[in-house]
């Protein structure tokens, strides 16, 4: 995985609560089997009209947010489907961080399993992020995963919450498999007494 | 005395291999599904990294959100889905899986075949990249869906890193009235907390009219506990939840049967146990739902108006509201029981069990849907749909004028090729009314099956209290 340490970037407001996971990528582009490719199609039904084309009027069709790394929206981002095709959408596209103001749990994980970094914030401080971001390709935000601190385009900063363990992967792009196999001999005592204390579950 | 535990908070302790200082655990997976769309990459990386499938027999795996519901004998047409296909069962037989392919009766929708075989059982830890996996907490399971990555996670390690989630207890006093199902008790209450309302925590359904359903009627509720938010949705394991197991193929055996159950006994919640929230419907006062929106929030009782979002105060809520009666094609005001539908779909892991096709089937025996209607039932699995014909369930629809299909995902996600095309207006018995869920330009109306088969008929939406 990507480690996520410091990010520079454009950061696209998005303003719309319930940015469901169908809206992030439709299903009809989930009959992959890879993870690459999939940023054309992100946020489809708001990008394009049903013929294909551009909604000039889109955040992410405007000139300078066409290689936007940071998006500002609102609550419940990622509600819906478990599909990973939605953080590796948003990956393929540039999108690095995505900050609102609350996340669907499933959506929320996943982003951390693909160096991509969710930050929550409250209402009125995203409010003022969005409304600095809609100044477009000169405002710069910065995200420094360390110091938990971002950097608005003003130079005014502000923190953070983050659970330190993911914290911790995700500065230092750490496999999650790696580290859960390196308790091998832990997992195999739980299953010697699983097997005792509930053998119907072992054939 | 020891402290009052709630159902999740047991089957949560039973499962900790190993916790951080900071919280984090590391859980062990008792029952890991496994489907077509969310898989590929996790073999490929798996594959990669030289690593194996740490236990192959806990894991069970079925294609169902790209299989064709029509003759099965031409095969998958569609070369995406086919090569999606055709991976899993690659990927299953190089890990030694057991797999159902798509000739095999007990095919159908993963959430609908765990509990069929027995597999499902109360006190389990059960994963699936298929954020419905939640459907299995109506037996007393702590299921919930995962990424991609957490399901190569749990191939090579059997486990999975996660923090606990709160307790939120949802008790549905008193009865349902005639015509309303455990659908709408489940929409019910999605419009009451909201699509965000259940977020962080784990909801157990309790009460009298949760205590009455079926386990069918308990999955549809837990089914949709992941619309509300909700990490996973749990029902306390009962007489119905042994009655049901009992002799199922995969379920314990004479022998271990006893020990099982009288583990099960001990899992629900203790008296006292503390809930870190509380929600509270009146079984009694639910009148069939309806969504008009593309929210499953979105939802109002079927005597009613599509909402006014001018009288939203929220400024963000009331352009949300807007956009999504624009995509509707809906005016505010406008009675329910006035829009005008062009499909019918009758599925999905929600609903597609042999109880939501009797409920349908009771609906429309005798009768004929709309002309304009096209109607379809894809039985949730090869061995729902060959009860439902060994019951003439199948006669009843097929005179009524609906298509009678081959099991799968179907309409209820578009990936196959059952899709709505654009503006077409669908009462449907699935989860979700998000826009192009059902096909780009689709408009999704979520309701139960007999609210579904009761719109087949008059060819709009209608209480279905006014049919039977």
């Amino acid at each position: 995985m990507q480690k996520f340490d410091t990010f520079s970037g454009v950061a696209a407001p998005l303003p719309i609560d319930n940015v469901d996971t169908d809206r992030i990528i439709p299903a009809r582009f989930l009959k992959t089997i890879k993870r690459s490719g999939l940023g054309a199609a992100l946020l489809y039904p708001l990008r394009y009209h049903a013929d294909g084309s551009e909604r000039p009027d889109f955040v992410l069709n405007q000139s300078h947010y066409r290689k936007a790394g940071i998006l500002i929206a609102g609550e419940n981002f990622g509600c819906g489907s478990s599909r990973e095709h939605a953080p590796w959408a948003l990956l393929d596209f540039g999108i690095r961080c995505v900050i609102a103001e609350s996340f669907a749990d499933i959506f929320y994980n996943n982003c951390f399993k693909n160096g991509i970094l969710p930050v929550v914030l409250p209402k009125p401080e995203i409010a003022r992020l969005t409304e600095c971001a809609g100044r477009g390709a000169n405002a710069i935000f910065t995200i420094d995963l360390a110091k938990q601190e971002i950097t608005d385009p003003d130079g005014g900063t502000l923190t953070f919450e983050i659970d330190p363990f993911r914290k911790h992967c995700l500065l230092n792009g750490l496999d999650d498999i790696g580290l859960t196999l390196e308790k091998a001999p832990a997992i195999a005592t739980y299953e010697q007494a699983a097997r005792r204390t509930r053998p119907w579950l072992f054939k | 005395m020891s402290k009052p535990l709630t159902l999740f908070d047991k089957i949560w302790n039973h499962h900790v291999v190993d916790r951080q200082k900071d919280g984090t655990c590391l859980i062990y997976v008792d029952l890991h599904l496994v489907h077509e769309v969310t898989s590929p990459q996790a073999f490929e990386g798996l594959r990669s990294a030289g690593r194996p499938v740490r236990r192959p027999d806990l894991t069970l795996a079925v294609a169902d959100h790209n299989v064709p519901t029509t003759d099965r004998r031409l095969g998958i047409t569609d070369e995406e889905s086919l090569l999606q296909v055709e991976t899993l069962g690659r990927n299953c037989a190089a890990f030694g899986i057991r797999y159902f392919d798509m000739g095999d009766i007990r095919q159908g929708i993963v959430h609908i075949v765990g509990p069929e075989q027995g597999l499902t059982q109360p006190g389990m830890t059960i994963v699936c990249g298929d954020s419905h996996t939640s459907t299995h907490g109506a037996f007393g399971a702590l299921a919930f869906g995962i990424g991609t990555s957490e399901v190569e996670h749990v191939l090579a390690t059997q486990t999975l890193i996660q923090r606990p989630a709160s307790n939120m207890r949802a008790t549905v006093s008193g009865r349902r009235g005639k015509g309303v199902a455990a659908k709408d008790l489940i929409l019910g209450i999605i419009g009451q907390i909201g699509t965000a309302g259940g977020t962080g925590h784990v909801i157990e359904f309790a009460g009298e009219a949760v205590a009455e359903l079926s386990m069918e009627g308990r999955m549809t509720m837990c089914n949709m506990s992941i619309e509300a938010g909700a990490r996973a949705g749990l029902i306390a394991p009962d007489e119905k939840t042994f009655a049901y197991l009992r002799g199922r193929p995969l379920a314990p055996k004479a022998g271990v049967w006893e020990m099982a159950l009288a583990y099960w006994k001990t899992l629900p919640s203790d008296p006292g146990a503390i809930y870190q929230s509380e929600v509270t419907l009146d079984a009694g006062a639910i009148a069939p739902q309806v969504t008009w929106g593309t929210s499953p929030q979105d939802v109002a009782a079927i005597d009613g108006t599509v909402p006014d979002p001018a009288e939203q105060a929220d400024p963000r809520r009331r352009e949300a509201m807007e956009r999504a009666l624009s995509y509707m094609g809906l005016a505010p005001g406008m009675n329910l029981r006035d829009i005008h539908i062009d499909t019918v779909f009758i599925g999905s892991c929600t609903n597609a069990r042999i109880e939501d096709l009797r409920a349908a089937a009771a609906v429309v025996k005798n009768r004929h849907v709309a002309d304009s209607v096209r109607a379809l039932v894809v039985p949730g699995s090869g061995l729902v749909k060959n009860q439902a014909e060994a019951e003439g369930l199948d006669r009843i629809f097929i005179d009524a004028g609906f298509e009678w299909r081959e099991p799968g995902c179907s309409m209820c996600l578009a990936m196959n090729a059952d899709k709505l095309k654009p503006g077409e207006r669908c009462a449907s018995t699935s989860n979700r009314n998000f826009e192009g869920r059902q096909g780009p330009g689709g408009r999704t109306h979520l309701m139960s099956p007999e609210m579904a088969a009761a719109a087949a008929l008059a060819g709009r939406l209608a209480d279905v209290r006014e049919v039977v």
